[in-house]
């Protein structure tokens, strides 16, 4: 299992300094706290149509672009690091496939990324009182737009670091790829937050496997082109 | 001589096509189920085309980028290129053709939850990102690698988009195959002869401009060669 050598080497040097985990979770907070305010003291108005306050329908999509803000940060540092002192043709000679340098990325950008919601979320719960009646859900939706999060976004960080304009390229190029797994984990998270059943999010939720299969699998194929010389 | 055909060919069919549509054309649609003043529906006659040569643009970059991976050989990304800025540029003549008939129809220019809009402003940016990567790398060998992996993946994001966003309602007019409300039920006669004729000529036209930015990358090539090889 040679991917969880090069997990474990990544994650062991980010948690020597925790820099960049500490950079995301503060991120993903001020991000929250920032849109809590800018949507200003009339969003708590409370709408009966659709027995909700208006900030309860627009915090799935503030908690997503939270998490998908920091998520960047985590990702550009995964493999810019590795082009400063030649890592990367280090891990190129060591025999592994090439793959398995991508799944052991996919591992330790994920573990960072978890550790951030987990920190993220209970205070977005408690930013906006809610009540979740569904525990279990959310944390499978979360867990599985994260995974399409970073198995597009290893991929296009490996992309990117060869070029130029790597910092602004990287979110420029992955926004478009991610909208689908945006669009099904903010209205799957609403329908989690606001107390529903598994099976009303399964279109949701299929969508969002579907993605995170093909594009792991397209990612095992294509990786090795994006850090060959 | 063969382009010379075809680039003769497509003169010919856009001004013929321009002419049916604007003049000869009947309106495409029972007026009963038009939204707005059944007139603007002729724009269906070029939007459509348009449309679809956009797609079968971008399924163009994806086929000859995975000939690039798979072969090594410059005219894939060569045609690659080509394809995109075609592609690119016929997805924001379909965005802005739509905005225009939806104001007349809808009374907006944009609709933010409807299926179509949103896949065609995806798939619009998406070949922008990828028009982006290749500026930003230098190197041919390494921007063709590079920007052939980003179209194998921008062209799969497209069907899961489309699909991820089909469960908003639809707003957008449904004429051809099967239809939720029932409104579409094909077209014939007259009206189909001339939607063929568009559609051939708006196909001549991106094949046009496609073999025309092939050849000026060729062009660009040859330059490049004759000044490294007199040092300039």
């Amino acid at each position: 299992m040679k991917f969880l050598q090069i997990a474990k080497k990544d994650l062991l040097a980010e948690f020597r300094t925790k820099q960049m985990l500490n950079s995301m979770v503060i991120f993903a907070l001020l991000v929250i706290v920032i849109f809590s305010f800018a949507f200003g003291n009339d969003a708590t108005i409370y709408i009966p149509n659709l027995k909700k306050k208006i900030i309860d329908i627009l915090a799935p999509g503030m908690l997503w672009i939270a998490f998908t803000f920091a998520g960047m940060l985590g990702l550009s540092r995964s493999f810019a690091g590795e082009k400063e002192e030649g890592c990367l043709d280090g891990l190129k000679l060591c025999p592994v496939d090439r793959s398995d340098i991508y799944n052991g990325k996919v591992l330790s950008n994920a573990v960072l990324m978890f550790l951030m919601e987990i920190a993220t979320l209970p205070i977005f719960i408690v930013l906006f009182s809610y009540d979740i009646k569904n525990l279990p859900g959310l944390i499978l939706v979360i867990i599985l737009g994260t995974f399409g999060f970073i198995f597009v976004g290893t991929l296009l960080s490996a992309l990117t670091v060869n070029t130029r304009t790597r910092e602004i390229l990287l979110p420029v190029i992955l926004f478009p790829v991610l909208i689908p797994v945006i669009l099904s984990a903010v209205t799957a998270t609403a329908t989690m937050l606001a107390n529903g059943d598994i099976s009303d999010i399964s279109g949701e939720l299929q969508i969002l496997a579907v993605y995170d299969i093909i594009f792991f699998v397209v990612a095992q194929m294509v990786f090795e082109y994006t850090i060959e010389d | 001589m063969l382009k010379k055909i075809v680039y003769a060919m497509t003169a010919a069919l856009i001004l013929i096509s321009v002419y049916i549509d604007f003049f000869i054309a009947p309106v495409p649609i029972n007026p009963g189920q038009a939204a707005g003043d059944p007139n603007n529906f002729k724009i269906f006659y070029f939007h459509l085309p348009i449309a679809i040569s956009a797609y079968l643009s971008f399924f163009i970059v994806f086929i000859s980028s995975i000939l690039y991976l798979r072969k090594k050989e410059q005219k894939w990304d060569i045609v690659s290129l080509a394809a995109a800025e075609v592609g690119v540029v016929f997805a924001l003549l379909t965005l802005i053709t739509g905005s225009i008939w939806g104001r007349s129809a809808w009374n907006a220019y944009w609709v933010s939850w409807d299926v179509r809009l949103n896949t065609s402003l995806i798939l619009f940016l998406i070949y922008i990102s990828y028009l982006m990567i290749r500026q930003a790398v230098e190197e041919p060998e390494k921007r063709a690698r590079l920007s052939a992996v980003f179209g194998i993946i921008g062209f799969i994001s497209v069907p899961i988009s489309f699909l991820s966003v089909r469960f908003y309602s639809r707003m957008h007019p449904c004429v051809v195959g099967p239809c939720p409300s029932g409104e579409g039920g094909g077209i014939g006669g007259v009206v189909l002869y001339y939607l063929l004729a568009n559609f051939a000529a708006y196909f001549l036209l991106t094949a046009t401009l496609i073999l025309l930015k092939i050849d000026n990358e060729k062009l660009k090539e040859k330059v490049n060669d004759v000044k490294r090889n007199n040092n300039l």
